[in-house]
């Protein structure tokens, strides 16, 4: 089995936020939630940079470790994925997560926030696949049906990649050494301690 | 005529095709490196340790990149918390059955004398035992939520813990209002008697009369309610100030500002707890005559005599009841 991973190569990313529309859309994530955001560090100074960032489907993951009900589970192929029906809506996730991922619908609504949601790898739910209760509440299962994560395959400059961690690697490699520069795997190391040498 | 006209274009045209190359050249042997100037993530994180930018979606908190403190955080909820939970609170226990099985109950040494006084007014007890119900249910829905996992999920399952959990969460922050108000309650009404003074010094030099048959002197409360008191007051403030920044998220602090005040929260929380249980344990099973303090609102006279000599005589000078005063004065001599 792979070990799906994301990989957003922040020198082709032009924030155009396709990514999370195709997101939203593809899942219809309530209002007030995006589980994908582009972050530009530096607005308008040189060096400027944009990541899209998400749920990055941590080796290890934080929120599994640290959920105090044991809701979260891997999948064979390494997306961390989590049962609604059994989150409790504490928030605990969302204090361990290193990108911020966890969302609630209710933000700032005292003491029932609602469960947390956050990005599938566009893998649904523990539900069957493809099922009516899977889609109400994770969204669609695009793995299932032999399709990678929309986001990625919307991005218009293939900024964004989503599939086997090590194919993807291999395709950033190559695109940095053709190119000569390239400013690193963002947040590979915090999410799976591995960084790409380029 | 006209070959001369073409022989002028040619040459400036040859001419403009050679500035325009040489224009060029300076640029195509420089390599250009767009990242040079970039920023950098592993410079951002040993900066800030973490990374924030700008974001064009309405909810401007998802600007933070990345902010990998949580780590240390999840380090401290399922290891260190866990440790200092554990070994305070069954390390009390541990000391109360010892005590209990070497001490046993603390009698009233003169017997019951028939006669009592009140010791606690009925507005009182109700904003004790408000504060204490909220206080059993706040502690056994946060133990839950650090211990719950390894202790109570494997013996009841996922649907039945999940389903205990969401309950225990509501109740834990439902019922944080009612506890916050009788903490504010117990400074109010309590605080006149809980300033430290001489008689604590003393009082404490002997132990308290724990060990032994000795009775100290106190006032309306001794060196022990006074710690009992005060771990309420500052504990209680504590966890209510850390539990609201966590019940409304981003509306005091950011993540990092959450992660500290959980960490504030259950250490605190879990020392209360064991506090409590010394607490529980000195009020009910512990001394002879204590829980009626509380639960009618008046003890025994010999008992006040023996525990809360210098109370009672205050009370008695303020009542006029010169019948008991001799006796009173002769107790903290026995």
């Amino acid at each position: 089995m792979a070990r799906m991973k994301f990989l957003c190569d922040a020198d082709r990313c032009i924030e155009c936020n396709a990514c999370v529309t195709a997101c939203k859309n593809e899942h219809e994530v309530p209002w007030g939630i995006n589980r994908r955001r582009v972050v530009t560090i530096n607005d308008g100074k040189p060096g400027e940079r944009s990541v899209s960032m998400a749920c990055m489907h941590c080796t290890d993951a934080p929120c599994a470790a640290v959920c105090p009900v044991n809701c979260f589970y891997t999948t064979a192929d390494g997306v961390v994925l989590h049962s609604k029906d059994l989150c409790i809506g504490c928030g605990y996730c969302f204090y361990a997560c290193p990108f911020g991922a966890p969302q609630y619908p209710k933000v700032g609504n005292f003491g029932s926030r609602g469960k947390m949601d956050k990005c599938t790898f566009c893998a649904g739910g523990p539900e069957a696949d493809g099922s009516k209760e899977e889609y109400e509440k994770y969204g669609a299962n695009r793995l299932a049906e032999g399709k990678l994560p929309l986001c990625a395959e919307m991005c218009s400059t293939k900024s964004l990649l989503a599939g086997d961690g090590e194919i993807i690697a291999q395709i950033y490699k190559e695109r940095v050494t053709k190119r000569g520069y390239g400013s690193g795997a963002w947040g590979w190391k915090t999410a799976y301690r591995e960084t790409i040498e380029s | 005529m006209a070959s001369f006209a073409k022989y002028i274009r040619l040459v400036v045209g040859a001419w403009a095709f050679f500035l325009v190359v040489a224009a060029s050249m300076p640029a195509n042997a420089q390599q250009v490196n767009p990242t040079a100037s970039s920023v950098k993530e592993q410079q951002l994180l040993q900066e800030l340790n973490r990374i924030q930018g700008r974001v064009s979606i309405p909810d401007q908190r998802s600007g933070v990149l990345e902010q990998p403190a949580g780590r240390d955080w999840r380090e401290f909820r399922n290891v260190t918390l866990r440790w200092i939970g554990g070994i305070a609170i069954l390390g009390v226990l541990a000391l109360l059955v010892i005590f209990y099985l070497s001490r046993g109950m603390v009698r009233i040494e003169g017997g019951r004398s028939g006669r009592t006084i009140v010791r606690f007014t009925a507005f009182e007890r109700f904003a004790h035992w408000m504060t204490a119900t909220c206080f059993v249910v706040l502690a056994v829905s946060g133990l839950n939520i650090t211990f719950g996992r390894p202790l109570l999920l494997p013996l009841i399952g996922f649907e039945a813990f999940s389903e205990w959990s969401q309950w225990a969460k509501y109740a834990h922050n439902y019922l944080s209002f009612p506890f916050t108000i009788g903490v504010v309650l117990i400074f109010l009404m309590w605080i006149g008697g809980n300033i430290p003074n001489k008689a604590d010094v003393d009082w404490m030099k002997r132990g308290g009369g724990l060990v032994g048959h000795d009775h100290p002197p106190a006032y309306r409360f001794n060196a022990g309610q006074k710690a009992v008191y005060w771990i309420v007051v500052i504990g209680g403030t504590a966890v209510a100030v850390t539990g609201y920044e966590l019940m409304f998220p981003f509306y005091i602090s950011g993540i990092e500002g959450m992660q500290l005040a959980q960490i504030v929260h259950s250490v605190v929380a879990v020392l209360f707890v064991a506090a409590m249980l010394a607490h529980i344990y000195i009020g009910t099973i512990g001394m002879e005559g204590a829980f009626e303090a509380m639960g009618s609102g008046t003890v025994d006279i010999n008992w006040a005599k023996e525990h809360h000599s210098l109370w009672l005589e205050e009370q008695n000078a303020r009542a006029g009841a010169n019948d008991a005063r001799p006796r009173a004065t002769a107790a903290p001599a026995e």
